[in-house]
């Protein structure tokens, strides 16, 4: 059994208990909500783009550790980067998730960062579901703001 | 360690399902997870697997021995299930994939013959998700009215309002034991109060026929489903229960093979009872391995189970509330005599993911989600919740193997 603590890094319990980003923003800014039918968690992302950057995001909703310090650290990263660069963010952190799209390229230059420390929860396949909840609602927004 | 009348010893009979002697990491496995799914003892295992070494063939359809002997078996699982239950007799007794399943038949078959525009369905606020959709699917064909009993404070069925709820109501479906609270309901009285409205009752009872004596006719029920891997047996199997004249009187559910006295082209007859419920080829070892389990429960009687398991409640609610106090809330009743020892429960903020993946460190199994039962999260506040499940194999040991690992979630956390 992989032990807890390749879970639990120090990184991921901060952004839980302090997570960066939470709250909603007002229209014109989207929002899309994603559910973990497996744990009944729910999230919000709330995603201002303008001119093809991402000019703020938010989230709000209910879940576990990793379900909110993934978003949260994803909130941090992806704000002030264009549609594109979001976009490429995303699926290096799918990759890393081992979800990625094969017909899609990764550019495996991206550095995560902080975001690198939710490479541990592979070992836990149950929780990947947790650790791209958010990612997944984000791509969802990030579909609406550029329609 | 309790027993009323016989030894019972949930130490002794736990070593009858090879699953729990097993060692993780050099650490016993700790399942608390049985109202979800309930371990298998050797008897169900060797029952099965000696029927398919020796004695696997169709059954209802063939000549030769080997086929009627695989009948033979199959039909005396169907008369075991009727003595369990105290159905009138074995033509009541229809199995079906699941519960689930069950449910759904009982909501199409007779749900469409008899359910009209406007018809009121009596729902609770405690059931799973396989009592609410398959009404919310015929309220979307049929526009029907579903109605609600709420809960008290203290997580029991309101019924103050059920005379009211009733008025114009033709069915009453209600659990006899929530997965989630561990309230037991007065299922004889609630069937009753259906019938005095002119409504048919029907009794979701998965949670409480794998843990209590079981009477259909005392309950004065209509129609009761529940499923064999809940009660020792094998998966991919539900019973269901109905009174025969209703079962009559319905029309077919799935069609196909095994269910039909005669098909032509321009149409078809329907076999009789409980064939006619029963298309295709059923899951013919897992019912000989449920005539199996059903052997193993009556071997140690459930009014001991029972028992047991209102030790074990006395014993959890103190343990856990004496050692954690205002950290751990417990959704549910209070009172072991009007509870299963099934618990769901908050515990120092922790969500319930986290929770249960840190108990796995220890080998302790709780389910950690909605159960299936969302409105019932969300009435009583909460997105989800950790639950500890108990049955005739688990000990007081495991309950404080349950509280040691709750221990160590608070050292992450």
């Amino acid at each position: 059994m992989p032990g807890i603590e390749d879970l639990y890094r120090e990184i991921i319990l901060d952004h839980y208990r302090t997570p960066r980003n939470r709250g909603e923003l007002p229209p014109p800014a989207v929002y899309s909500e994603g559910n973990n039918p497996l744990c009944g968690d729910d999230i919000r992302i709330y995603l201002d783009v303008a001119d093809g950057v991402v000019r703020d995001v938010k989230f709000s909703g209910q879940g576990c550790s990793i379900s909110q310090s993934s978003t949260s650290m994803m909130t941090v990263a992806i704000k002030g980067k264009t549609v594109a660069e979001v976009q490429a963010f995303v699926r290096r952190f799918k990759h890393m998730m081992t979800l990625a799209d094969n017909d899609e390229p990764v550019d495996e230059a991206i550095n995560l960062g902080d975001i690198e420390a939710l490479q541990g929860v592979v070992k836990f396949p149950v929780r990947i579901k947790c650790a791209t909840l958010g990612w997944n609602t984000l791509l969802e927004a990030l579909a609406e703001a550029i329609k | 360690m309790v027993g009323a009348n016989t030894a019972f010893d949930a130490a002794v009979i736990r070593r009858d399902f090879p699953v729990l002697a097993q060692q993780i990491d050099g650490k016993p496995l700790v399942y608390l997870d049985s109202a979800n799914t309930s371990q298998k003892p050797n008897i169900v295992i060797d029952t099965m697997a000696k029927f398919m070494r020796e004695s696997y063939a169709p059954i209802n359809r063939s000549a030769y021995t080997l086929a009627a002997n695989a009948t033979e078996l199959y039909e005396s699982a169907r008369n075991s299930v009727a003595k369990f239950i105290n159905a009138n007799n074995s033509r009541e007794i229809v199995f079906t994939k699941n519960a689930t399943e069950a449910l759904n038949l009982i909501a199409f078959s007779w749900g469409r013959a008899n359910l009209q525009r406007g018809d009121v369905v009596l729902l609770t606020h405690m059931e799973h998700h396989a009592n609410i959709v398959p009404w919310q699917m015929l309220q979307q064909e049929r526009g029907i009215e579903l109605r609600w009993v709420p809960l008290t404070s203290d997580f029991q069925l309101d019924l103050s309002s059920l005379p009211t709820l009733l008025i114009g109501a033709k069915v009453f479906s209600f659990t006899s034991m929530s997965n989630v609270l561990g309230t037991i309901n007065p299922v004889e009285k609630l069937c009753s109060a259906a019938h005095t409205a002119g409504a048919i009752a029907i009794v979701d009872a998965c949670q409480s026929v794998p843990h209590s004596p079981t009477d259909v006719q005392a309950w004065g029920a209509d129609f009761a489903m529940f499923s064999s891997h809940k009660m020792c047996g094998p998966s991919g199997l539900g019973v269901l229960w109905g009174r025969e004249a209703l079962l009559e009187a319905m029309p077919p559910f799935l069609g196909g093979g095994n269910m039909i006295s005669e098909v032509r082209l321009d149409g078809f007859k329907c076999a009789e009872l409980p064939a006619k419920f029963e298309a295709g080829t059923p899951a013919i070892a897992e019912v000989v391995g449920l005539g199996a389990a059903l052997e193993f429960l009556n071997g140690v009687g459930m009014a001991n189970i029972r028992q047991h398991e209102i030790a074990m409640s006395s014993y959890v609610l103190e343990m856990l509330t004496g050692r954690f106090g205002d950290d751990i809330t417990i959704h549910g009743p209070r009172n072991p005599e009007l509870r299963g020892a099934t618990f769901s429960f908050a515990f120092r903020g922790i969500h319930p993911h986290d929770l249960s993946q840190v108990l796995d460190q220890s080998n302790v199994c709780v389910r950690a989600g909605h159960h299936c039962a969302k409105p019932l999260m969300k009435i009583i506040g909460a997105n989800a919740t950790a639950r500890a499940s108990f049955y005739l194999y688990n000990t007081t040991a495991d309950a404080d193997a349950l509280a040691d690992a709750l221990d160590s979630a608070s050292d992450i956390f």
